[in-house]
């Protein structure tokens, strides 16, 4: 187990290397610099600019110079918030991204699950053919589609929900459900799927031949085994929320990191763009490795040694 | 005995006509009457959009000031999905993004395919340390943020429709070349391989008259799954405004106009919302039927 981790920690490294590289030359050949606007500035200010940035340098020399800070965890001063570093615009949107990610996971996991598996044992009934069509949609739609159409309808006509702000609870009851809908959609089709098949094998037959109550049949039995696919699933779910927050945050206002990247990007703040991606991309493998190892412990035919 | 009844042999042998690979998976896709009406409602919104305009009476760029935000109405000619904001026609519109919308779709998920067989089959076909070495460079691009990769193209090299489709077809090669690996690994040992390199066929030439085409089932299944993607990728784009530009038009710039302006003019949100989501309902419909009709095992 011990030496699965710190092999996959440093299987690990080539790919943050390649995200750190890419993300930087990508930004640096960019044609047109941060700091170009209307009226060119003299160039003495422009050379002293670029030598607080360190622009100045060579682009390996560069490179390496970020490289060092970026493992020191410092993503360096933001090109268009004079005032603000990276790491700073980072801590003030991660907790609103995390806590939304957060949800939307959390109702994924318990929604889908209970759905999908409410589904199975009810197999080819109406119920079972309800869930698999909702989910087919949630599935399809994508959810900068849903969003807007959830906020016209349960906010704007309705007026059952705020349709923007940020603050308390009921604020975030949209935003999450949007943003969780197609991972409840996959998760559901994932447990259903995997349920109908745990039911017909064997050690089901076994535990119900020996008389063991449905329930314990069910929860004990079934569900751990029908859950491995879903285990296996929140890798890609986790990188499907973050790329789906930069959207929901958008179209919600909510000051996440997802609105701060988008910002980024139209605004050409190279530092604040390559700090984000890097962010997310160490966030992305870290839960995939997590996952991995969780997978390990929960089925007994894996071993890591 | 053989020589008795010769006559009954030969009628024998005409009346059993072989049925080929593909026409059972034509009759078995016919039967699926979900990917039957994705596949008739696809053409349908294809066409209208390839020559809907056409015969519109407003071009997708005409402003009529008398008409801004105007909800659907028969005057002026008819505007029958309503103005945008703009006073431009929003059917119109509507059907010129659609053009965009199919045309990326298509378009990126040719890139894809071209370089997903052709590494697949290389990958698949030479094996060992080559294989290896191919699939580990995958293996690597498969955990990169790559939503986030094509962002940045966006902001570093402009916002024009070219770059788009390249981008997204360089993103979507991984899976088909993974499905074309894996298809050439078992195809490779088959004895029509072998006589192939009996008869002296070179490399290259196995690789592309032998091993792809018969990869090809499970390539179409999966080509008419990556469009959809690709389609909501390029709609993901232009809504966070990195993706096609005015005046031009996708439905992804349409939703955003629609979602910023839904509470005074729903009209310009809910059109284009129903043209995504049905072209995309369709094409997971299709998708289904065809996996199902190529690959009865799956089922």
């Amino acid at each position: 187990m011990l030496t699965y981790t710190i092999r996959r920690l440093l299987g690990a490294l080539p790919t943050l290397l390649i995200i750190v590289a890419v993300a930087f030359f990508m930004m640096r050949l960019a044609p047109g610099g941060p700091f170009d606007q209307e009226r060119a500035l003299p160039p003495a200010i422009e050379a002293n600019i670029a030598a607080r940035y360190d622009l100045d340098k060579p682009l390996v020399v560069q490179f390496v110079l970020y490289l060092g800070n970026v493992l020191q965890g410092d993503f360096g001063p933001s090109f268009k918030s004079r005032d603000f570093s990276v790491n700073e615009l980072i801590a003030q949107g991660f907790p609103v991204s995390l806590r939304l990610g957060g949800l939307a996971m959390l109702l994924a996991i318990v929604v889908g699950v209970s759905a999908g598996a409410t589904a199975a044992l009810r197999q080819n009934s109406g119920y079972d053919y309800g869930v698999m069509a909702v989910a087919m949609t949630g599935i399809t739609i994508p959810n900068f589609v849903m969003a807007p159409l959830l906020t016209l309808v349960l906010g704007v006509y309705l007026g059952l929900l705020p349709v923007g702000g940020w603050g308390d609870l009921r604020h975030m009851i949209l935003p999450v459900i949007a943003l969780a809908l197609p991972q409840v959609a996959y998760v559901a089709r994932l447990t259903r799927g995997s349920m109908i098949e745990v039911l017909r094998s064997n050690f089901i037959r076994t535990a119900r031949a020996k008389g063991l109550p449905e329930r314990v049949t069910l929860m004990r039995h079934a569900m751990r085994a029908a859950l491995l696919p879903v285990v296996s699933y929140l890798g890609p779910a986790t990188a499907g929320i973050i790329t789906g927050s930069v959207v929901i945050e958008q179209i919600f206002g909510l000051p996440g990191m997802g609105r701060y990247f988008v910002l980024g990007a139209l605004n050409r703040d190279y530092t604040l763009v390559m700090g984000t991606v890097i962010f997310f991309g160490v966030l992305i493998i870290v839960f995939n490795m997590l996952v991995d190892l969780i997978y390990g412990l929960l089925d007994p035919k894996v071993r890591y040694d | 005995m053989t020589a008795t009844h010769p006559e009954i042999d030969v009628d024998a042998g005409k009346a059993v006509k072989g049925r080929s690979l593909w026409a059972d998976a034509l009759y078995r896709l016919r039967q699926n009457r979900a990917a039957m009406a994705g596949l008739f409602t696809l053409l349908a919104i294809a066409l209208l959009s390839v020559f809907g305009p056409l015969f519109s009476p407003h071009a997708y760029d005409d402003v009529y000031w008398g008409y801004i935000s105007h909800a659907p109405t028969l005057e002026n000619g008819g505007h029958l999905f309503g103005t945008d904001g703009n006073g431009r026609d929003l059917l119109t519109r509507v059907l010129i993004g659609g053009r965009i919308s199919l045309m990326v779709g298509i378009l990126a998920t040719l890139v894809s395919l071209v370089i997903g067989v052709a590494y697949g089959a290389t990958a698949g076909y030479f094996g060992g340390r080559v294989d290896s070495l191919m699939m580990r460079f995958v293996d690597i691009l498969y955990s990169l943020p790559f939503m986030f990769f094509v962002i940045m193209l966006m902001v570093v090299f402009g916002r024009n429709i070219l770059l788009i489709f390249i981008a997204l077809g360089l993103v979507e090669w991984l899976d088909m070349a993974r499905i074309v690996r894996g298809q050439t690994l078992s195809l490779k040992r088959k004895e029509f391989i072998e006589a192939a390199h009996a008869c002296g066929v070179g490399t290259p030439k196995i690789i592309r008259r032998h091993i792809i085409p018969n990869t090809l089932g499970p390539v179409i299944v999966y080509m008419t799954l990556t469009v959809p993607k690709v389609i909501l990728i390029e709609s993901f784009l232009s809504f966070l405004g990195l993706g096609v530009q005015e005046p031009m038009t996708s439905w992804g710039v349409l939703i955003k106009d629609g979602a910023d302006n839904m509470e005074s003019s729903p009209w310009m949100l809910i059109f284009p919302a129903i043209f995504l989501a049905t072209t995309l309902f369709c094409l997971n419909f299709i998708g289904d039927g065809l996996r199902d009709a190529l690959d009865p095992k799956d089922r």
